[in-house]
């Protein structure tokens, strides 16, 4: 019997190690795995790229993970949010390096890891800073850049429910990066509220189907920035 | 300095050019006021970077859903025929070139069309990109909303862009506080201005040379409330 649910936080992030690549979901605070981010910063692991639209808050979520020194690498649309006290000199996490990635580039070097695409070309970026250095070429007169895919060794996900194969619904705005996330690594670890018995999510309504998915995790009351006031 | 037209009444002239049926993103500043000037017979689609189509106006207070934001990560709300889907799919809209207008605020716009509006390029603080750079290029007819100077007097609209830029030659139209100028292969077009500004004050208070377009009209914009 397939069942890829595990009891508890420990079993969800086994084999994790130092250095590895982890994508994680969310934007803003929507759909962002805290439980699974806080658990692993307290595995303190050492030299983790991570792979994210950014961080709200160094108390939470992908902020808390960068905070706790697991981080030596973030690729990020919107690293920090304006109050988060992150990468500013002389705070712990000012060594951080940071690569900036448009959200659109940072989404589609994200799927096409997923779909064994090594790299595409974009006008996204063309003959800004974040294009400087970059393989180009002229499409139809217009400058292109090259970019690569993002390959990683974990994804951390969030979804709203899943059945015991994997298959995954999400909540709303809370499905932002999750989907393609899922897609793109070789270990997706997902958190969910609820599981459901096989058939209980009718399969056209399926966003993620279950063979993106390797471990589930339930949280039924995940944390989140309301958590914080 | 100005006595143009209120950040209102630039919203509202935009809205006048957003036609029934269009699907539209807006990003931050400015462009926020345009959907309080598209009339309710008006139907037009709000597009949301962060997976939203459809998105109608802010929650209220009373009904915030933290499952449901906006991409300036505030509680929003969806229209019946709404739809949620991922930034894959959310970007594919705006860099497939299915969006048909973006409206985005500028730090400067130049002669050919140029945009800068992410980073100042003071080192001040950590650079944040976001959708900029995709918005900037991806969509069919990209707006900018701006102040014609800045505080200190500076003209926003430049002969060549100082600041980092987001996007070459990328911008359609600009509407500031004193006109409607229109970016075309010759250059910059003034379409409409104040008519309590001669064309040659417009000229001294703009960074790059403008010629009049031959369907001018005078600027103009209903007292609108609350200014």
């Amino acid at each position: 019997m397939i069942n890829k649910q595990v009891q508890d936080m420990a079993a969800a992030l086994d084999g994790l190690d130092d250095g590895a690549v982890i994508l994680a979901g969310g934007f803003g605070d929507a759909g962002v795995p805290n439980d699974l981010l806080h658990a692993l910063s307290g595995l303190h692991l050492k030299n983790l790229t991570l792979v994210g639209n950014g961080a709200i808050s160094e108390r939470i979520g992908h902020g808390k993970l960068i905070d706790s020194g697991a981080v030596s690498t973030y690729i990020a649309s919107f690293p920090c949010a304006p109050h988060a006290k992150l990468f500013d000199p002389g705070t712990p996490t000012a060594d951080v390096a940071l690569e900036i990635v448009p959200q659109g580039t940072l989404a589609e070097r994200i799927r096409a890891a997923g779909a064994g695409i090594p790299g595409f070309f974009t006008k996204t970026s063309a003959g800004t800073p974040l294009g400087e250095g970059k393989e180009t070429r002229e499409f139809s007169g217009a400058l292109h850049v090259f970019e690569t895919a993002i390959k990683a060794d974990i994804a951390l996900i969030k979804a709203k429910r899943a059945d015991r194969w994997g298959n995954l619904v999400y909540a709303k705005a809370c499905r932002n990066f999750n989907p393609i996330m899922a897609m793109a690594a070789k270990t997706t670890i997902v958190q969910v509220e609820e599981i459901v018995e096989l058939g209980g999510i009718d399969p056209e309504l399926v966003v993620t189907p279950g063979i993106f998915v390797d471990r589930i995790v339930v949280i039924e009351t995940p944390f989140t920035a309301q958590d914080l006031s | 300095m100005t006595g143009g037209l209120s950040r209102s009444q630039i919203a509202w002239r935009a809205a006048q050019d957003i036609h029934e049926g269009a699907t539209v993103n807006l990003g931050v500043g400015l462009p926020l006021g345009i959907p309080n000037h598209i009339p309710a017979d008006k139907e037009v689609v709000f597009h949301s970077e962060n997976g939203l189509l459809g998105m109608g106006p802010p929650a209220a207070e009373d009904e915030e859903d933290w499952e449901l934001i906006n991409a300036g990560t505030r509680p929003t709300t969806l229209l019946p025929g709404g739809s949620f889907f991922h930034h894959a799919d959310s970007f594919a809209m705006i860099r497939g070139g299915h969006i048909d207008i973006c409206a985005l605020g500028a730090f400067q716009v130049s002669a050919n069309g140029d945009l800068a509006n992410w980073d100042l390029g003071d080192g001040k603080r950590i650079p944040t990109v976001g959708g900029a750079m995709d918005l900037a290029v991806g969509a069919k007819r990209v707006f900018v909303l701006t102040e014609h100077n800045a505080r200190d007097g500076a003209p926003k609209i430049v002969e060549r862009c100082s600041l980092p830029l987001t996007g070459l030659a990328c911008v359609d139209r600009i509407f500031t506080d004193l006109a409607v100028i229109d970016v075309t292969d010759r250059g910059l077009s003034v379409t409409e201005h104040l008519e309590t500004i001669s064309f040659e004050e417009l000229q001294n208070r703009t960074g790059a040379s403008l010629e009049q377009s031959s369907d001018w009209r005078p600027l103009i914009s209903p007292a609108l409330d609350g200014e």
